[in-house]
């Protein structure tokens, strides 16, 4: 199946229920749309290398990786307030933990399994957290994040901190039963949490229309009365304009509220996935016609940022990059004596 | 003749309760479906409906009368065409007043049919160590509570302490616990801290686990832990698993508390001892209280931890009472085993409601010269070894006894432990008293095979003894 165009618009509700507004296309300056642009190209050019680890035997076990979904971490974590927000994902979270800063050299040495990766080399691709910027994970079973997130609003609303949950799933985690048992818990007690459906078409090999009685995923909530918005998830200002919308519903107390991105995923769901179920001009496809982080470029020369100046940036995230897997492949493993710390945080 | 109007039993349990009040009286004409009388218990209170249909006779039982027994003539009715005043007083009629042990049901002595006896009435003891906690200061003051109370108040005084301590699960709050173990906390703390969930398990387990994650300490109360089965995944790859997987970021301070076992007559889906499921899994403290001061001190402790806690109670065991020392703030330390009673012929161990068990079971052992010394473990993670070897190494002989299946248990563990860490005091093979390894039937016969008895403690001990 190609990608569907993403919806423009989102129907009208059938009844007399309060909606959010039509989300707003974000207008970013030069220096706004510049980071945006950076932050994507550091998840792409990260991801690469992630790729290319693999292949080397540096990194193990399952990792999969965010090609091609760039813009809607970047997109929507931009708008959150990082001193009270908190964010919470599944097992693809290399990039959101990009986009939210944290340094790519402990993202990276987690993967090779050292003893400075950001868990100490405890947790791998899909368990790595940082209390420190509110990243509560990196989650390995598929739908748990978002009875955690649901947790994490729950928190924010018995603190009174003014704070909002948002939790990250994607069109596989959707069919989960404890995703609704989570929207029904969220919108009986006016949870504040962000629901962000990742649509990137296949959940593994089965794509939404094969898994999906109901594959328009933002319509999910409509029977626990939560709120639902269709985003194109390739273009980073629709994302971060969403993002807006439902921050200021969740904020002004309305409860919780679903975007739906539609995005796609340019690899396999990890890495010994050779996606077979799609064609290689599917993918091809895509990336021609709405690659996000071709867009932006796109939009940037318009706004007579220069070649060079682009240039210069790709060379600098390389370097970072670079300097990430070399770092992460010389930093020593963990000591043997890590084995048995942390499984308790007190002594009986 | 006049039908007996007999105290009802609102539960299986049930043995006892209050004739609260009678809502009709001698000569007043009922029909099936009316309201007769209320009754109480401390769990729940009831309306008595009538069956038949004619005329109150006699009221046999005041209203306001306490410890009527189940099974006692409250009152009875006259049919049609009867002199309800000129109809007898039953005279077999027991009187009003506890007595010391359950009565046998009457076997047909009125020619009905033989009444069920439940197989868990010979499991909950109200059996009281005969060692005390060294740790309360000499001449405390000792008072009687249930081990429900001891449950509560332990709840209350940590969330007075702590305002990030709330409670959640089904019917904890408006309906003050479905077995009343939150009874007035929804009063003392708001609805903000003491909150219904929906029938919702897997949910508010993870909604649950993602709330201490981001900084609270809940407490989550299972109706009982059969329906943890489908929040297990928040409980093992969730909560126990984020602090290591963190490399100790990420912390996960959580209670996950209700009752677990056997209950009376509920069949095999709701009868089920998930104590060595828990207890296999690392980053989990698991806890299994007998008595009402060691529920109060260790869920205190389990309260303050700052790791997950799954905190084992008994349905069968909420009613029964138990001295605890009347302290501010009694709090108990996880990990430690305590000796409940002391001997030097044997060592049996146990845990939760097998320790009762253990306990009538000495009690037949004393009386034919074999002393038993009680471990009783409460901490099923991390588990005391050192004290279950120091008493092997006193009484050189073992059994364990545990109110769940015989395969992979706690009782396995231990023996497991005892042969490489203790090979060299044991006089005999460590032998294992269990259920059996069937899933709990429902006919009461059957039932009553199932579980451990006394009985098959005391002949294992025999075994072990060379005394059999």
């Amino acid at each position: 199946m190609a990608k569907a165009p993403a919806r423009k618009t989102t129907e009208p509700a059938k009844t007399n229920r309060e909606r959010p507004e039509e989300p707003k296309r974000y207008e970013a300056s030069k220096e706004q749309l510049l980071e945006f642009y950076k932050q994507m190209l550091l998840i792409r050019r990260f991801e690469e290398k992630a790729g290319q680890l693999y292949g080397l035997g540096f990194i193990g076990g399952f990792c999969h990786l965010y090609i091609g979904q760039e813009a809607v971490a970047v997109g929507l974590q931009s708008a959150l307030d990082g001193e009270k927000d908190s964010v919470i994902t599944g097992y693809r979270d290399h990039g959101h933990m990009l986009a939210y800063g944290i340094d790519p050299k402990v993202i990276m040495a987690e993967l090779t399994g050292r003893a400075a990766g950001i868990s100490r080399g405890k947790g791998g691709s899909m368990h790595m957290f940082s209390t420190e910027k509110k990243f509560y994970g990196g989650h390995g079973i598929v739908g748990a994040q978002v009875a955690l997130g649901t947790g994490l609003a729950f928190a924010h609303k018995y603190n009174e901190d003014g704070g909002v949950a948002m939790a990250y799933f994607g069109d596989g985690a959707a069919n989960q039963g404890q995703v609704y048992e989570s929207f029904n818990m969220a919108e009986l007690w006016k949870l504040p949490i962000i629901y962000v459906i990742e649509n990137n078409q296949y959940a593994m090999g089965t794509s939404v229309n094969r898994s999906s009685a109901e594959d328009q995923l933002y319509k999910r909530g409509e029977s626990f009365r939560i709120p639902g918005i269709q985003v194109d998830g390739m273009d980073v200002l629709a994302c971060r304009g969403a993002a807006e919308e439902a921050l200021a519903w969740v904020r002004s107390g309305k409860g919780p509220i679903i975007l739906e991105m539609k995005t796609y995923r340019y690899r396999g769901h990890s890495m010994s996935d050779p996606a077979k179920y799609r064609s290689r001009e599917e993918v091809q496809s895509v990336r021609d016609k709405s690659d996000p982080i071709e867009q932006v470029k796109r939009e940037l020369e318009d706004m007579k940022v220069t070649e060079a100046e682009l240039k210069a940036i790709e060379a600098e995230i390389r370097k970072v990059v670079n300097e990430s897997a070399d770092f992460a492949e010389q930093t020593p493993e963990p000591d043997a004596s890590e084995l048995y710390t942390d499984v308790l945080v007190e002594s009986y | 003749m006049a039908i007996e109007l007999k105290m009802p039993a609102l539960s299986p349990t049930m043995e006892e309760g209050t004739l609260a009040k009678w809502l009709v009286k001698e000569g007043d004409t009922v029909k099936s479906g009316d309201i007769l009388a209320e009754i109480e218990t401390d769990k729940a209170t009831m309306e008595f409906e009538a069956v038949d249909e004619g005329t109150i006779a006699k009221i046999l039982v005041a209203e306001g009368t306490d410890n009527v027994k189940v099974g006692t003539v409250i009152a009875t009715i006259a049919g049609e065409g009867e002199d309800a005043s000129a109809a007898p007083a039953p005279a077999a009629a027991p009187a009003p007043t506890p007595a010391p042990a359950p009565a046998e049901p009457a076997a047909g002595e009125d020619g009905g049919p033989k009444k069920a006896d439940s197989g868990t009435k010979q499991l909950a003891s109200e059996k009281a160590a005969s060692v005390k906690d060294p740790a309360i200061p000499e001449g405390t003051e000792m008072v009687k509570v249930t081990v429900r109370e001891a449950l509560r108040d332990a709840m209350a005084e940590e969330m007075r302490k702590d305002p990030r301590v709330f409670v959640m699960g089904e019917e904890v709050a408006e309906y003050q616990g479905a077995y009343k173990v939150t009874q007035g906390l929804l009063e003392e703390f708001g609805p903000k801290r003491v909150i219904d969930t929906p029938i919702t398990e897997y949910g508010f387990a993870g909604l649950g686990s993602g709330a201490a994650m981001g900084g609270l300490k809940p407490i989550v109360e299972f109706m009982t832990f059969n329906f943890a089965m489908q929040a297990i995944d928040h409980i093992v790859n969730s909560a126990a698993k984020t602090n290591y997987m963190s490399g100790g970021q990420m912390r996960c301070p959580i209670v996950f508390r209700g009752p677990n076992g056997a209950a009376s007559r509920v069949g095999a889906q709701h009868s089920q001892n998930y104590g060595p499921w828990y207890a296999s899994v690392p980053g989990l403290i698991v806890i299994a209280p007998y008595d009402a001061q060691d529920a109060k001190g260790l869920l205190k402790a389990a309260i303050r931890s700052d790791d997950p806690v799954v905190f084992l109670e008994n349905e069968l065991m909420y009613g029964r009472h138990f001295e605890i020392p009347n302290l501010d703030d009694y709090v108990l330390p996880i990990g430690k085993a305590r000796i409940v009673r002391e001997g030097k012929d044997v060592t049996i161990v146990s845990y939760s409601i097998g320790v009762g068990v253990a306990l009538e079971a000495a009690e037949k052992l004393a009386a034919e010269g074999i002393e038993a010394e009680i471990v009783d473990l409460r901490t099923l993670r991390p588990l005391d070894t050192d004290t279950v070897l120091e008493s092997l190494k006193k009484t050189n002989r073992m059994v364990v006894v545990e109110e769940g299946w015989p395969t992979c248990s706690i009782a396995s563990e231990i023996a497991a432990v005892v042969m490489e860490q203790g090979f060299d005091d044991l006089d005999a093979p460590v032998l294992r008293v269990t259920n059996e390894d069937v899933p709990l039937p429902y006919a009461a016969n059957l039932e009553k095979l199932a579980l451990i008895t006394a009985d098959k403690v005391v002949a294992a001990v025999k075994k072990v003894t060379y005394k059999g």
